[in-house]
Formats: structure tokens, sequence, C-alpha cells
């Protein structure tokens, strides 16, 4: 075995000097969390970095709803659950056929609502939650779930649209006529040729719209009050109210609703890093 | 074409199909929910919170509100200051995760975890640990000190920087990822032949890097800009808004007028960032749709 010259020493020494910092950067408020699900009440406010008696008995107690703040703890995660897959699935619907007709069916019109679709993907977020807010009144929609899912669909499909046109773009136009001249109507060349090459995108675009609707804190905590109608993050936010807000089950509770997205970044990660940068900025 | 009426069938002017053929039709129809979304979600409630803020009385009444006078500073230190320091280390960090190492490889997989998890659970996480009685940091400097820590969120200066902080943690992973994306671009026969003359790395950054990733450096910037005045949560989550709603944004100040029921005010401090948003949105829109 060949040994490291000084000068690879060196370097080496160098990179872990930037990826310590990085690495304790990144981990510490993640690490924080997990501490106070496994500690004991005691332990988790005496600052302990690792708590003397770990435990799961917090898990257990989010789990069998043994709090006044956890009553509807199931409920709120199926809400939260409903609610994303239903964006997700409403964007993909939405965002696939308005690519398809503005990058394969070349409609009159299709550059200016690719232009609106990204306008407003730049308007501010939270400033557009204000005039939101009212209109969802104005619909009679809030505290019911439509309300958020329309305005996450609303919020993910301009992205989803954008990102959706350039993989679109990428197709070979060929294979459009290739399919036409086999007499392939305009809604089987959607099924059955274009569909099944975007595979890759809608997977990164459903990902991304469902994982923004689970982790939204905003619209839903303006949308939604009914304890029954709420979805996880706000029931988070509520835990606050509390003088003595349980701190231990609240991060218990972040931690098991903090999971899901982890989990689903991970499975699909291959597709979102290159769909999703690939759409952010064009350069 | 004169209209022809043929027993009870009326044709309005020439038959579509001579206008549009069979697939534009099907374009126009697989249009229409994004357009209906649009219509309904995005024009009619931007239209209606405009009439709402129309009346002057509004602009009056930000114009005497300190608390207005403060959120729009506070948004241009997070603007100015947080934004750069951000991307400056998005930047460096670059072209650390672009290095050919193992572990740098797995770094960069754990590295991305604050942009994929939620910002309630992991903010909440960070305010108590700033939290000046039972926070792990004041527990730490007591340890090794024994004074008491600073009361961090008390502090306007303080708990503001701290909230760029939030803002920092979770943003960063996705901004560099975007310009390691703008790196691995970059020809390596051109690094080559700078080795090969003895380039020193800042020489190396100089010429070869910053020029190829000026303009992707530049558009992040201003898309992170425009992203970062709708980002409620940094704030919110961290300190509410307080001490004495001196942390505001405008994205939060703009919730709380709605809180209080005062949707005119929320629609007018809204409409207050326009002059600066707009120019941000044109520039951005005219970069992607080249």
């Amino acid at each position: 075995m060949k040994l490291p010259s000084l000068r690879e020493v060196g370097t080496e020494a160098r990179l872990l000097l930037i990826g310590i910092p990085v690495f304790l950067w990144t981990m510490i408020p993640i690490y924080h969390m997990f501490l106070f699900a496994i500690s004991p009440k005691e332990d988790a406010f005496s600052g302990k970095l690792w708590p003397d008696h770990p435990t799961l008995h917090n898990f257990e107690i989010v789990f069998k709803q043994q709090h006044y703040f956890l009553r509807d703890f199931y409920i709120q995660f199926w809400n939260s659950t409903v609610i994303a897959v239903s964006v997700g699935v409403l964007t993909l619907f939405i965002a696939t056929s308005a690519a398809f007709a503005i990058s394969r069916l070349k409609v009159p019109g299709g550059r200016a609502v690719l232009n609106l679709a990204l306008f407003t993907y730049f308007i501010p977020a939270a400033f557009l939650a204000v005039p939101m807010y009212r209109t969802m009144g104005n619909y009679g929609l809030l505290n019911n779930h439509w309300s958020l899912i329309l305005a996450m669909v609303t919020i993910a499909s301009p992205y989803a649209i954008w990102v959706l046109k350039q993989a679109s773009d990428k197709l070979p136009v060929e294979l459009d006529e290739a399919a036409v001249m086999d007499g392939a109507t305009t809604l089987q060349i959607f099924r059955l040729v274009y569909l099944p090459l975007m595979m890759p995108s809608l997977v990164a675009i459903g990902t991304y719209a469902v994982l923004l609707a689970w982790n939204e804190y905003l619209y839903a905590f303006l949308l939604l009050s009914n304890d029954r109608e709420i979805t996880l993050p706000v029931a988070l936010g509520n835990f606050l109210a509390a003088d003595d807000s349980p701190w231990e089950l609240l991060m218990t509770t972040g931690f098991i609703y903090a999971l899901p997205p982890a989990a689903v970044y991970y499975a699909f990660r291959r597709y979102m890093v290159g769909g999703l940068t690939a759409g952010a900025v064009k350069s | 074409m004169a209209i022809t009426l043929s027993g009870d069938q009326a044709l309005p002017g020439p038959p579509l199909s001579s206008r549009l053929t069979t697939a534009q039709a099907w374009g126009i129809v697989l249009l229409a929910p994004y357009l209906l979304v649009f219509l309904a979600f995005v024009v009619y409630p931007v239209c209606y919170g405009l009439w709402l803020a129309r009346a002057p009385e509004n602009y009056v009444a930000l114009y005497h509100d300190p608390i207005f006078a403060r959120a729009a500073i506070n948004t241009l230190i997070f603007l100015v200051i947080g934004i750069n320091i951000k991307m400056m280390i998005a930047l460096f960090l670059s072209g650390f995760f672009a290095m050919q190492r193992t572990w740098i490889k797995w770094l960069s997989v754990i590295f991305i975890l604050p942009w994929a998890v939620p910002s309630i659970p992991t903010i909440l996480s960070v305010r108590f640990m700033l939290n000046p009685e039972w926070g792990v940091i004041n527990h730490l400097i007591f340890s090794f000190t024994g004074d008491d820590g600073p009361n961090w969120l008390n502090d306007p200066t303080v708990a503001l920087s701290m909230a760029i902080g939030v803002h920092i943690w979770k943003s960063l992973p996705f901004w560099t990822l975007i310009l390691i994306t703008g790196r691995l671009a970059i020809s390596h026969d051109l690094f080559e032949a700078a080795e090969v003359d003895g380039a020193s790395w800042w020489q190396k950054f100089r010429f070869i890097t910053w020029p190829s990733m000026q303009t992707l450096y530049v558009t992040c910037t201003l898309l992170s800009m425009i992203w970062t005045l709708g980002d409620f949560n940094s704030v919110y989550l961290l300190t509410g808004g307080g001490p004495a709603d001196l942390t505001h944004v405008l994205a939060t100040l703009g919730i709380r007028y709605l809180r209080l029921d005062q949707l005119s005010l929320a629609m007018a401090s809204i409409v207050c960032a326009m002059p600066f948003v707009l120019p941000l949105v044109y520039f951005m829109m005219k970069r992607l749709s080249r």
C-alpha cells in the first residue's frame, strides 16, 4: 500500500476543516430535535448532549395520544397525507396537460400561459397568502381541505409546468410524427408516447408537489383552524400556545412529521436533484 | 362567409375545424385546468387585494406605523446582508462538494437534510436551543464560563441575525446544489491547463471558475431574493416578530395585519414592496424565457 504524501495529508486536513463544521452546522438542529424525542423531560431541559436514560416513552405518548395536545394526532397525520397526495395528483394532472399542450401541441397562446405561470412562480408565497386567505373566504372554502389543496396546487403548478415543459422540449418531435403516421389520435400520443417518456420528470414533479404540501405551514395555518381539520405542522404550531408547552412531545411529534419527507427525498433523490435543479435556474 | 342555416342547426361563421387543428383544440382543452386555477387563485385574489388596498388612508396609516418602517428595514437587511452571505457560502461550498472524495459524497447526502425536512420542527428546535433558561447553548456557556449566556431572542438585532441564520440553514443546501451543477459544467481541460501553468487556487477561481459561473450566480442571487421575500417561517417560527414587534419582515407583517383583521393594511404593506419585487420579477422572467 502506498502511503499518502505529506501534501495529500495536508489537503485532506484542510478539507476536514471545512467538512466538520459543515456537518455540525447541518446536523445540530436535527440532532437536537432527535435528542428531545428520546429524552425524559428532566434530561431534555437540563441541556445534556445525550440523555442519562434514553427512552422511547415520548413516542409511546404520541402514538397513544396520551396528551391534551395530541388528541387528534392520527386524524391530523391523515389530513396531512390526504392533502399532500391530492396536491401531488392534481398538480401532476394540471401541469402535465399544460406542458403537453404548450410543448408538443404548440397551442396558440401557449407561450403566454407559460409566462403567466412563470410570473406566479415569482410571487413571494407569503405575499400571495394575504389575498388568497380572503379569496378562500369568499369562495366559502375556509377550514375545508380543498382550500389548502387548491392553494398548494396554485403554488406548485407554475414550477411543475416550467420543468415539464423543458423536459418535453427535449423529446424528439419525430416520435409524435411517427405516431400520427400510424394513425394515433392526440390523446393516444399523450397516453402512449408522451407519458411513458416523461416518467422520470413526472416522478420528480410529483415528489416535489407532495413534499411542498406536506411541509407547508403558512397556508395551512391561515386556511385551516378546526382541530380535526388542521394538518400536523399547524398542530405543532399550536403547541406553542400553551405557557408550559410539552417541548419533548412537540419535538417527538416534529420528528415523526419530518421522517416521511426525508424518506421520500432519499427514495427519489436520483430523480429530484436532476429534475428540480435543472428547472430552477436555466443557465 | 355568410352564416347559413340548415334546418335548426346554426353555424356561426366558418367551422371551427378550419381555424384550429384537432391537436390545437386538444391543446386548449389541456391548458384549461391551469388557466382556471390561475384565474381563480391568482388573478382574482390579486385584483381583489389591490382593490382592498386602494384607499390612500392605508398608506398614510402604514407610514405612521413604526412597525412597518422597522419591518421594511429588516427585510432589506435580510435581502442585502443575509442573501449575500448565504450565496457566498454556497459558492464556496459548491467548490468543496465538487471534490471527488467518498466522504465528501456522503457528507453531501447529509447536507441536503435541512432542505428536505419541514421547517417547523427544525426551526422550533433552534428556538429551544436559544432559550435563555433551558436551552442547550446557554447551558454550555454556563458550564464553560460559569456565566449566564445572553437572552438570545430578546435583543432585536441578535434575534434578527438568528432568523437570518435559520434562513441560511434551511436554504443553503438548495443553492449549493445548483452552484455545484454550474461548477461541474465547466470543462475540466481548463483547470488542467491552468495546473500545468502553475496557477494558484485563487487564480483558478478568479480566471476560470468565476467567469463561467458569474451569470448563474447572479440569477441565483436574484431568485433567492424573490423567494426570501416570501419566507414567513424563518422569522415567524423563531421570534414570532418579537421582541416588541421589532423583528418583523414584510412577509410576517402582512400576516400580522391579517391576524389583526386589518386586511387592507396587510395588502397595502405588500403593495409597498411591489416597486422592489416587480423589477426583480421582470428581470428573472427575461432571463428564464430567453
